[in-house]
């Protein structure tokens, strides 16, 4: 019993990072229709940022939130200097666009970081805590409730804030949304700052337990990726259920089958829903919205 | 009149093609980006300060050394252009490169069909076997570290171990090269577990292990990040039995990330790791010493394992180019193979006809992980 807690909370760990990632993706495909593969270049910044920040004596709390700003920042530099001028390219082009700035960024860390691996120390300490005989890292529990936390953040930012409700009538139909004044280029701009902030804070967060270095993005893209689609791409909801999800399937199958197929049990699941459901887990709500 | 206009032309021909008779051309194909870059920046490090020295030591046999790098990216295709550039457009009398097998693999047939010698700093054993008369290595092989890790395991009695292994080349060669030598040991292998890469996470594999009966020690081929999460899972879970790191994370940075949980952890590593500890009278202990103290004085970063790679692979072959006299493959090649009792920063060499790495199980020191620094197990 106490195996299958571990695989739980481990699952669980590495999904809501999965979750975090999957979310940011959803936040700019939403206001802008594209998948933007820069988004695990978030995350590496972030957690990347905090380390030389708190090597160099700033303290952790404080290194963190710098790492965030910054990263949206990038973000938002990201939307303002590759994507906006390409508006009206085709959505394909768009992509592209999104990784060749993911390359671009990881080059750019490779110079002004190192090509090193890194991590800080986590938050609360490194002692396990033991639930039923499974050992949980208190930093696990960082991430479980940090992401929960960012994720009711935002849902109360798009149902009960003029600003939030006005990204999403930008997602919705960009051009009825200019029709009632919404400064639609200005909500674009504020999806690529929130995502990349999404993306920063995750990477804050798993730092501590997955250590991070110039190249973590790609992998974690991929990953949040598949989170997204499994959960239907623009949903929430179900970037959350997908992040999850992909991560509980992980920890099951290399706890008791084997871990060899892990990664190939994820996604025959991922390729199994898409083809019965190919809008996603959360498809229908898309359609209804559409 | 016209033939001595003929004559000429020729002899300027051929000083165009041997660009300068005084000097000896060295190349090299290293992965100075990307992702083997934590190879290659450091060999290409060494190689640059040790050209220096050596000419301003007055050359090899008076020859000044010229050093033509190429940077292959970690590609293997990009590094097998570079090895035909070396070869057609440099050429040059020997080569030192391949930062990793995959490399190494892609341009040891270009340098055994122009006969040039070449050196690889790569680990594993397929480089050297099957013998290639033209390709030599430095480093030791996956093969040597699994069995210093079984000697280890043999010593304190311990015989079923579980192995977790990193899905990457040198996990999965490494995982092999185990299974393949443990019979000779006696040990038994009663779990296997891969991890990928990328994951951040090995908590499943770590319990499944341990849930194995009979598991008396856990072994785990890796590099890069995954050894230090293994390390820190091992410790999050308490689980209470040896654990065996590879010599592909015998840096201090590895001590670093994986923090306290390293505590107990054993490895295979060289003597360049733990040159403070080792005796007055180690017949390794100038040139380690040497080499360190050279190379943080001039790059300001600590030393690694696969700079020593390159220093040792450098001198073996200023050696050979000075005993054989001139650049000529064959007489160099030949030298190279007569290098006997030669002591270096990974180990002593004894090359010979039949074994072109010349390193034997003495090359790594088993050390153990204590209060947060090295220590030294015999």
């Amino acid at each position: 019993m106490y195996e299958f807690l571990q695989f739980v909370s481990s699952g669980m760990t590495v999904g809501a990072v999965y979750a975090l990632v999957a979310l940011g993706f959803t936040l700019i495909y939403n206001a802008s229709d594209v998948v933007n593969f820069a988004q695990g270049e978030f995350v590496m910044l972030g957690g990347m940022t905090t380390v030389f920040l708190y090597d160099a004596g700033t303290p952790l709390w404080l290194a963190a939130v710098l790492a965030v700003m910054i990263t949206a920042t990038v973000g938002v530099l990201l939307n303002k200097l590759a994507v906006e001028p390409a508006r009206g390219a085709s959505v394909v082009s768009l992509i592209i666009i999104t990784i060749g700035a993911s390359i671009f960024l990881r080059g750019v860390a490779q110079i002004v970081f190192d090509k090193q691996i890194h991590r800080f120390p986590a938050f609360t300490g490194e002692d396990p805590i033991t639930v039923a005989g499974a050992a949980i890292l208190p930093q696990s529990l960082w991430v479980l409730m940090g992401g929960a936390a960012i994720f009711g953040v935002l849902y109360l930012f798009f149902t009960r804030s003029v600003i939030g409700k006005a990204v999403l009538a930008t997602a919705n139909n960009r051009l009825a949304a200019k029709l009632v004044g919404i400064n639609t280029t200005a909500m674009m701009t504020l999806s690529f700052g929130l995502s990349a902030a999404v993306g920063a804070l995750a990477g804050v967060l798993a730092t501590p337990i997955t250590l991070t270095s110039y190249d973590v993005g790609g992998g974690l893209a991929l990953k949040g990726f598949a989170a997204a689609m499994l959960g239907s791409m623009g949903v929430p909801a179900g970037a959350l259920v997908g992040g999850l999800l992909l991560g509980l399937i992980e920890a099951m199958t290399a706890g008791y089958i084997s871990s060899d197929y892990k990664d190939a049990a994820a996604f025959i699941v991922i390729l199994t829903v898409l083809f019965v459901m190919p809008r996603g887990l959360f498809g229908r709500a898309v359609a209804e919205r559409v | 009149m016209r033939l001595k206009s003929t004559l000429a032309v020729s002899a300027l021909a051929m000083m165009a093609a041997n660009p300068a008779a005084a000097e000896i051309r060295l190349g090299a194909v290293l992965s100075v980006t990307g992702p083997a870059s934590f190879l290659g920046d450091p060999e290409l490090k060494t190689l640059e300060m040790l050209v220096e020295e050596v000419n301003a030591q007055g050359g090899i046999n008076g020859e000044e050394v010229v050093l033509i790098h190429y940077d292959d990216g970690g590609d293997a295709n990009r590094a097998r252009t570079f090895a035909t550039r070396l070869v057609e457009d440099d050429e040059v009398a020997a080569v030192i490169g391949g930062s990793t097998t995959g490399v190494t693999m892609a341009v040891a047939p270009v340098f055994e069909a122009n006969e040039i010698p070449f050196i690889s700093l790569a680990g594993a054993v397929v480089i050297i076997n099957p013998l290639n008369p033209w390709v030599f290595k430095t480093p030791h092989t996956d093969r040597m570290a699994c069995e210093s890790i079984f000697t280890d395991l043999t010593a304190r009695g311990l015989s079923s171990i579980g192995m977790i292994s990193g899905q990457g080349g040198f996990g999965t060669s490494m995982r092999e090269q185990c299974i393949d030598v443990a019979g000779e040991y006696g040990i038994e292998i009663v779990a296997d577990e891969t991890y990928g890469p990328r994951d951040s996470d090995m908590t499943p594999q770590l319990t499944s292990i341990a849930a194995t009966d009979g598991v008396e020690a856990v072994v785990n081929a890796g590099f890069g990040q995954g050894p230090a999460i293994v390390t820190r899972n091992f410790a999050q879970l308490g689980i209470d039995l040896p654990l065996y790191q590879s010599h592909g994370v015998a840096s201090d940075a590895f001590i670093e990330l994986a923090g306290d949980a390293a505590e107990g952890v054993r490895l295979p590593g060289t003597a360049l790791l733990v040159a403070d500890l080792l005796a007055e009278d180690d017949p390794q202990h100038a040139v380690v010493t040497a080499y360190r103290a050279a190379y943080e004085d001039r790059f300001e970063e600590p030393v690694s394992t696969f700079g020593g790679y390159a220093h040792d692979a450098f001198w073996i072959m200023a050696q050979a180019i000075e005993s054989a006299g001139s650049t000529d493959g064959a007489a160099v090649r030949d030298a190279i193979e007569a290098t006997t009792g030669w002591v270096g920063v990974t180990g002593e060499f004894n090359m010979s006809p039949d074994d072109h790495m010349g390193l034997d199980l003495s090359a790594f020191r088993m050390l153990e992980i204590v209060d947060g620094g090295w220590s030294i197990i015999d």
